[in-house]
């Protein structure tokens, strides 16, 4: 489970003055599902172009499953699913028709390609409409149909450009529900976005991009480790001033912010409620509330770009 | 750096996806109805005015081709102003269209190249004007058939087929020139009417253009003389053959008419011993028309040419 499927190494783009990528080393091992995310126009697609080998890098290397997108693009390419944003079908020809012609392309032949359309429809299910002109689809259904391609060439490797961008809430908790299917057949996904709880929900782990630069990877916990110390955040309302340094010393506990008239906010890396609660009362102190809560991919995205912004 | 594979996979997959939506498209059925209203309709009335005479042409069916009966042109002439339009019909959006119905990065990420793409909306593209002129060369002849009651000859067969090899180099010329817009302009309707000015010029003003020109020469030149005299004209042929307009017309003139002889000025001394009223044989009418018609071969090619090398180094990002 630890070859690296997709490698790249000081992978640079740059469209005149405009660094789109800048010295990107990304490592994707099989079967795992990462999540490319970051503002627009931070250097996602570009990253995935090149990887395909459809944009040819200004410097650095890719390599997939192996092969080099530039050298060997129809290796890659069999191999790779790609579904990219806004995905676009022949909107004159029906579900089936469109699939047929993405199968002669990969060279499926047609007795094949009819057995993969009918599983995968059924899998994406779209059977029902699978004879109906592609125009008269909505976009979730365009965005299932796109996946049943990938699934149809049997890609080792899905690389979703924001899948979820324009879905209604429940297409795109049923699409999350298809992206966790892969993973479930062992096919690894890269999977751009910057709508967070999105990636959170489905990501083994994620990439933050800001100007075409990976500012930050690794999994989640790590990430909100990193950026705000832990991932757990703890209201604690104690009708009491002057209980900081009380509260720091609790073991676990990262981060103390008082917040007004006897409420802070804690930060810690793991959940230390009973601790936190000892201690006040046993200070004296009169605890009326409590709350805790885990920090989202939201909280780690909002932090890092606010301290960018700062440094800057 | 050298790519792995032939740059040609999927390339009949593309051909075939291309030809069947020409085939289906509306567009192409609209084109393909008023070819057919035109050439049923100047073909009859040719036929209606040959009808007199059947006896005593030995090329009856090309004069059904280029015979014209007011008020209509004759058939050849039509073909002249449709094909274009065909042409160009057929292609306008080839590249573009892709961009904009977003397809061409999912497209592009199957295992085929990007030479398979606009190769294969090439080749449907020919394929499908092939198609078209081949239905309709037979049905002029069929309608030849009943209205005159004689049957074709193998010559007048031979010089009909190198006729729609001519018109489709011809319709090739302006789809290569459609398919090049496409690819350099993003939107359908600025390369459909950029194609459509080029044709207009070339269909319209070129003529005058080339008038003025031979003018000013004239003018410059100044001393008269039968030498001088031939030199303008050879100049002003020259300027009226960069028309692909032109070229099809000479060539079609040169393979449609057994009776000429050239296509440019003719000394009186060059016609001492010719004899007068005789017709070429099919080969030579052929060595008379093929500068024109490989300089419209060489025209498709090098648009298609230019079109290719735009379309290898365009960013697939729009």
């Amino acid at each position: 489970m630890n070859e690296a499927v997709i490698e790249t190494q000081g992978l640079t783009k740059r469209y005149g003055d405009l660094t789109a990528v800048d010295d990107l080393n990304l490592r994707l091992q099989a079967g795992e599902v990462f999540g490319l995310l970051g503002p627009n126009g931070s250097g996602k697609t570009t990253t995935i172009l090149m990887i395909l080998g459809l944009t040819e890098p200004t410097a650095g290397t890719a390599r997939v499953l192996g092969y080099d997108p530039l050298r060997h693009p129809l290796q890659v390419k069999r191999r790779v699913g790609y579904l990219p944003d806004s995905v676009g079908f022949y909107d004159e020809l029906t579900a089936r028709e469109n699939l047929r012609y993405t199968a002669r392309l990969n060279g499926i032949d047609r007795a094949e390609a009819d057995r993969l359309i009918e599983q995968v429809m059924e899998r994406m299910g779209l059977r029902d409409v699978v004879d109906r002109p592609v125009g008269t689809f909505s976009r979730g259904m365009r965005q299932r149909l796109g996946l049943g391609e990938l699934l149809m060439k049997r890609a080792q490797i899905a690389i979703l450009d924001e899948p979820t961008i324009g879905l209604d809430p429940e297409a795109a908790h049923e699409f999350l529900g298809m992206i966790r299917g892969l993973k479930a057949d062992g096919i690894t996904v890269l999977l751009s976005s910057h709508l967070l709880h999105q990636v959170q929900a489905v990501c083994d782990r994620v990439g933050l991009f800001r100007k075409g630069k990976m500012v930050l990877e690794g999994t989640f916990e790590a990430l909100s480790e990193r950026v705000l110390g832990g991932s757990y955040r703890i209201n604690v309302e104690a009708r009491r001033d002057g209980l900081e340094r009380l509260l720091a010393a609790v073991p676990g506990v990262v981060r103390v912010t008082p917040v007004r008239g006897g409420r802070y906010l804690l930060e810690a890396s793991r959940d230390c409620r009973s601790e936190v609660a000892r201690r006040v009362v046993g200070e004296g102190g009169e605890l009326l509330e409590l709350t805790f809560e885990r920090v989202s991919l939201d909280d780690v995205y909002a932090r890092y770009f606010q301290e960018a912004r700062g440094e800057a | 750096m050298k790519r792995e594979g032939s740059p040609w996979t999927g390339l009949w997959a593309v051909v075939l996806k291309e030809y069947a939506d020409h085939l289906s498209s509306v567009r192409m059925r609209i084109l393909e109805g008023l070819i057919l209203v035109v050439a049923v309709a100047t073909v009859y009335a040719a036929a209606q005015s040959l009808r007199q005479t059947v006896g005593e042409d030995p090329f009856i069916y090309l004069k059904l081709l280029t015979t014209s009966q007011d008020p209509l042109p004759s058939f050849v002439a039509f073909m002249g102003f449709l094909i274009p339009l065909t042409g160009i019909a057929l292609a306008f959006d080839a590249v573009n269209g892709e961009y904009n119905r977003r397809t061409m990065s999912r497209l592009l990420a199957q295992p085929i190249y990007r030479d398979a793409v606009l190769m294969g909306k090439f080749v449907a593209g020919l394929l499908t004007m092939a198609t078209t002129l081949l239905g309709l060369w037979l049905l002029v002849t069929g309608l030849g058939i009943l209205r005159l009651g004689v049957i074709p000859e193998a010559r007048e067969v031979g010089r009909g087929l190198f006729f729609l090899l001519a018109t489709l180099a011809y319709g090739g010329v302006w789809m290569a020139l459609a398919m090049l817009f496409s690819v350099t302009y993003r939107q359908p309707a600025t390369s459909a009417m950029a194609t459509l000015a080029v044709w207009l010029f070339f269909a319209v003003f070129w003529e005058i253009v080339v008038r003025l020109l031979s003018n000013v020469a004239a003018l410059v030149v100044m001393r008269g003389g039968t030498e001088n005299e031939l030199a303008l004209v050879q100049v002003q042929l020259f300027l009226s053959r960069l028309s692909p307009n032109t070229l099809y017309s000479e060539t079609v003139l040169a393979l449609l008419n057994p009776d000429v002889r050239a296509l440019g000025p003719v000394l009186i001394t060059q016609l001492e011993g010719a004899v007068r009223g005789t017709m070429l044989p099919l080969w030579q009418s052929l060595v008379l028309a093929w500068p024109q018609f490989t300089a419209l071969i060489a025209a498709v090619i090098l648009l298609f040419a230019y079109a290719y090398i735009l379309f290898q180094r365009q960013e697939v990002r729009a």
